[in-house]
Parts: C-alpha cells; structure tokens; sequence
C-alpha cells in the first residue's frame, strides 16, 4: 500500500496508531465472533440461501447425469477425436485449479508477507480453492475413459506387476494434484479448530457441540498451543507457497514438454502461474462481493479488500499480458515457420474469435480500467470484471488446447473442434457441484477466521508496562 | 485417564490480553512453574510471559520433510531401475533430473502432514475432556473475549486460600477454583 494513499482524515485509518484498518470501526472482540459464528448457528436458514442451494444443487445433479451417460457410453460423448484429442476436460481442469491457485495464495503467500488484510479474506477463499480443486480433479480422472483403473496412476504394488512411468508430466500432475489437494485441506482445517471451540462454546443445541467440539479436537487456546499452532500455521504457509507455484508449473509442463507449436514454449510455467492468480483473485471477488452483502459482512470484507484484490489483479493481469506478448514475439522471433503459421492461425484462423474474446476480457477490459480507484472500490464494477477475467482466463484455456491442436503440421490432418452438448452440461455441472459445496460451507462452518479477525482488532495491542495505568 | 480428585487450579479471568500478560509475567517471576494461559487468539507476550519460547514443530516438519523426500526418490528410483525398467526415448533408467518433481511434492506433503499432526500431537490434541471445562466462565470467554491465566494445582507453591489471595492482588474479573 502506497503512502501517497494516506490522506488526513480517512476513515481508513486508525488515528490510534496510524495504521491502515482491516476491519470496520467499533468492533469489539465479541462483536467479531458473534457476527461470524451467528451465520452458522442460527437455526433459521436464510430463504435466499436455500433459493440458491436449490439451483446449485440442480447443477450438480446435471453434472450426476452427465457423467453416468459419460461412464456408460464412454468418452465418445464428447467432441474430442483426432486431431484434438484433449477438449473441454483439459480445459476445464486447468481453469479450476487455477482458480483454486488464489486461495493459497491469500492464505499462504499474504500470510508470510504479513498482509493482515488477508484475514477476512483467506478462509473462504481457502474454501474456493479446495472446491476448485474437487472440480478440477474429476476431470482428468473421467477423461482417461476407464476412470475405475484410475488407480493404475499411482505407484501400488498390483498382481500385475505394472509400475508407473516416472518421466511423464502427466504423472508429476497426479503427485502435483494429489498434494496440493491434501495441503490445501489441512491447511484449511487446521486453521478452523479453534473456530470449532468457539463454535463448541457458543452452540446453544446438543447435536452442534457435540459435532463441533469433536471437530474441535477439544480445543482451548492455552497459549502453549497457540504457539505451536503458529508455527505450523507459518511452516504450512511456507510450504503451500512452493507448492502452489510448483503446480500450475507442472501443468504447464503438459503442454510444454509436448513438441507441438503453440505449447512448446518455456514462457508456460510463469505466464500459467500468473495466469492462475488472475483468476483466481477474480473468483475470489465473484464470491466476495455477493457474500458481504448478503450477511451484511460489510465491516469485515471493507472496501480496502475490494481494492487491495483489484491491484493483485491489475499485477498478474500485466503478467499474463507478457505471456501473450512472449508468445507472439517468439513467433517471429523463433523464425519456425510451424510456430508463426500457429500464431497467424491462432488470431486470425477460424477459431480466431475465441483468441480475440480473451484479449478483450483479459487485457482490454481489466487492465485499462482497474488502474482507476473509484473503479476498484465500486463493486458492481469489480463484480462484472471478475465475471469478464474468469471468461477471459476459461477462453486462454480454449484458445491453448485447440487451437494449437486442431491444425498442425500436416494439413491432411486437419481438423475441427465442435464442443457437444455434453461437454458443457459436464462444465455447467461442475459450476453446480462448486456453488453447492461452496454454499454448505458457508451454511456449516466459519466463513471468516474468527480467532485471525481478533489478532488484527486494536484491542489486541498490548500497552507497554509503562502505560498500564492509563487504560 | 488416570482417576483425579480434588482442585485442577485457579482460574483468574481477565478483559484485557495487557492484564494477563502483566499478571502472567510477575506470577512467573514470583516463582509459580505450573501455570498456563488461555486466549481467544495467539499472544505471544504471554506464553513468553511463562517462560514458553521454543516449541519442536519444526524439528518434526523438517524429519517429516526428508523422510517424503526419501521415500520417493527411492520408490522412483527403484521402480524405474529394477522393478519395471522401461525405456522411454533412449533415456537412462536412472533420469534423476525427471524424479525430482515427484520428490519435490512429497517432501511438501510429508513435511506439511508432519507440521499439522505434529502440533496437535505436542499439543495432546485430541483431548475432548479438560477440567477447565468445569469453569462456566472459561465456556463463555475463553473461545470468545477472555483472557484466562491458571495456576495449577500441581505447582509446590499451591495453596487454594494463599492462591487465590495472590490472584486476586491482579484484579482480575474473577477468581474460581477449578476442579477435576
């Protein structure tokens, strides 16, 4: 945060110490907790969240259905053959994870730089990413056409005496996948036990104390505890940044390894990983801004987070652009003619319209506007930019896996690609499977680290001794 | 859980974490060894108040680490050079350059898996049970405002009347006696 920012007089700051506030003004220890732990432990479920938990859920029995048609008849139900032989499946899988990649970001990355607006934020953005990841798993997993030999991916000792192939970037995604999944749940749930004692202490009905406490693990803040958890909380934050990083590298890795043009290119792994944090933070805003209205969280998800999120955007989005940049200008640079026929084919082929969408909604849109504060901090505008980046970054996908496939260095091989009904019923049903588990949790746990939210209170500062007598 | 009868500690509660940690610091420097405090939110003025600095989580996070890194490089190693030696494009069986991505998770995932167990096994998480529960102030505040110092019963210097004397020189918001 820019000091120029700092003005007399804003209501942003805290005249006490003159630090940016994260949280609104007034609230108190108890106001925190109450106002996050009501959300859960109301009896009375909110109208609008049951409205919306029926169409989400409708969603997900669309994604049931299509993926037991998928399971009987096979593969073939969708548009993918030769040449492009990897279509929505790939596509989709690399949109959700990297969706799924802001959350650690927040929860991580923010965490050891000791951004504490992160605070409000990280839980449910930790949340997006586990659901993402839930989503983005599938596909790989339905795409190999006999998913119940999935297991054949991992390194079990079997009857038959098959191992699994160490070299393949298709095999460092299952390791990559599979430990990102199980450090970002951890991660996750380690911070939420001592909400779960605060859940436990302040649940008024049987079956809510019983279930939270054991969830709990019998939590009581003694502050030896705290300590350790702290450093596990570091130590885990420590270890997601490299993690998070080295995953979406590893998927860019299956493109990349392949000789083909268009994915050869050792821009992949960084221009992916920004890429990923673009949308990511434009999920996260997606989910905020209807959330902080709608449990009138507005004290705690401020302006300055709406703000703060847009400027992470406006940084990755200039990162993604050099990638685009890169790529056309080793196009010419490379001087391989299968390379520029790639590039001129990609902006001006008959699926170049879906490159020009994504220039629009991941350059032109974004990045000409979110320079303009009053832009950042209004959120109907920050609303529909988050819907334009995550198009943008949805037609990046499209734009690598097909175009790069669907015409390459024999043209009597040519091909097309035309996605079929079930590819995006299969897609419309992840985003039902996401919203669904998105909204049980927001329903049954703690949407904002209540405990984090206390660190960051200005009652939390402890006077010097000196002082004592004065408060 | 062995049988216990009798008083846990005495629990003083406080409003602000300044009071406990001022009350934590000098019970400490008064001599008292078995005591604890218990906060809403991490104050790490007051576990250095009783004298806590060091913890082990991250001797168990870095075995943890190097025992994933291990494991799988050797699983691979072992796998791409005896169990089922393939040959993919002409490249060595042992193409270590290859393995070190797979290595590279699962030295994050033990080690992760290592940190977050870790602690809650230092800590004796889980433990559902806990006289403090006994309290019905430390169920109201200690997961929600309250900060909560505890001299335990088990200290040499314990003494209930003499306990909660010295307790109450901190005006605390309440003294209660803790039992099994």
């Amino acid at each position: 945060m820019a000091t120029s920012e700092i003005r007399k007089g804003d209501p942003g700051i805290d005249p006490a110490t003159g630090e940016f506030r994260v949280v609104g003004q007034g609230e108190t220890f108890k106001s925190v907790t109450e106002k996050i732990s009501r959300i859960v432990l109301t009896p009375h479920t909110p109208l609008g969240w049951l409205a919306i938990f029926g169409i989400a859920g409708g969603g997900a029995t669309v994604l049931l259905v299509a993926v037991t048609w998928l399971f009987l008849k096979g593969v073939g139900i969708w548009a993918i053959t030769q040449p492009v032989a990897w279509g929505f499946a790939i596509i989709n899988f690399v949109w959700w994870i990297g969706i799924g990649h802001a959350g650690t970001l927040i929860s991580a990355i923010l965490l050891l730089f000791k951004q504490t607006w992160r605070n409000s934020i990280s839980r449910f953005a930790e949340a997006m990413t586990i659901f993402a990841v839930v989503c983005a798993g599938m596909f790989p997993l339905i795409h190999v056409g006999r998913p119940w030999l999935g297991y054949w991916l991992f390194p079990i000792p079997l009857t038959m005496n098959v191992w699994p192939q160490f070299r393949s970037p298709l095999l460092w995604d299952v390791f990559a996948v599979s430990t990102y999944a199980t450090i970002s749940v951890v991660f996750w749930y380690i911070g939420m036990i001592p909400d779960f004692g605060t859940f436990r202490d302040r649940s008024q009905n049987k079956v809510a104390q019983y279930f939270y406490g054991i969830f709990s693990w019998g939590w009581r803040g003694s502050v030896r505890h705290w300590m350790r958890y702290e450093t596990a909380s570091l130590l885990l934050a420590g270890l997601a940044t490299p993690l998070v990083l080295s995953v979406h590298t590893v998927i860019s890795f299956d493109f990349a390894v392949a000789v083909l043009p268009g994915w050869h290119t050792t821009i992949f792994p960084p221009y992916f990983v920004a890429g990923a944090i673009y949308s990511g933070f434009a999920m996260v805003l997606t989910l905020a801004i209807p959330l902080r209205k709608f449990y009138h969280l507005e004290n705690l998800v401020t302006e300055r987070h709406i703000d703060n999120m847009g400027k992470v955007m406006l940084a990755t989005g200039f990162i993604v652009a050099y990638g685009y940049g890169m790529e056309a200008f080793m196009a010419w640079y490379s001087a391989s003619h299968w390379e520029a026929f790639m590039f001129w084919n990609r902006a001006f082929g008959p699926m170049g319209w879906a490159y020009w969408v994504l220039i629009a909604s991941n350059l032109a849109i974004p990045l000409t506007t979110l320079w303009v504060r009053r832009l950042r901090t209004s959120l109907s505008y920050m609303f529909f930019i988050s819907i334009v980046v995550n198009t943008g970054m949805w037609f990046e996908r499209f734009v690598i896996v097909v175009t790069s496939l669907y015409r390459d260095f024999l043209p009597s091989s040519w091909g097309t690609y035309r996605a079929t009904k079930w590819d995006y019923l299969t897609f419309i049903g992840t985003l039902g499977l996401f919203t669904t588990l998105f909204l049980l949790f927001v329903r049954f746990l703690p949407m904002i680290p209540m405990n984090e939210i206390r660190m960051i209170l200005p009652a939390a500062k402890i006077k010097p001794k000196a002082a004592a007598g004065a408060d | 859980m062995p049988a216990r009868e009798g008083t846990y500690g005495l629990l003083a509660e406080f409003d602000t974490p300044g009071d406990l940690v001022r009350a934590a610091r000098q019970a400490r420097e008064d001599g008292w060894r078995r005591l604890d405090c218990y906060t809403p939110y991490p104050v790490e003025e007051a576990a250095e108040a009783i004298g806590f600095h060091r913890n082990r989580v991250p001797l168990v996070t870095l075995i943890g680490g190097l025992m994933g890194l291990a494991a799988m490089f050797s699983m691979e190693t072992w796998i791409s050079v005896v169990a089922y030696p393939l040959n993919i494009a002409g490249r060595p069986l042992y193409s270590w350059p290859a393995f070190i991505i797979p290595a590279y998770e699962w030295t994050i995932l033990w080690s992760g898996l290592s940190a977050a167990f870790g602690m809650l096994a230092l800590n004796g998480l889980p433990q559902l049970y806990h006289p403090l529960f006994n309290a019905p102030n430390f169920r109201d505040g200690a997961t929600t405002d309250k900060f909560f110092l505890c001299l335990e019963a088990l200290d040499p210097k314990f003494d209930l009347v003499e306990g909660k004397r010295y307790l109450e020189a901190f005006s605390p918001v309440s003294v209660v006696e803790v039992d099994y």
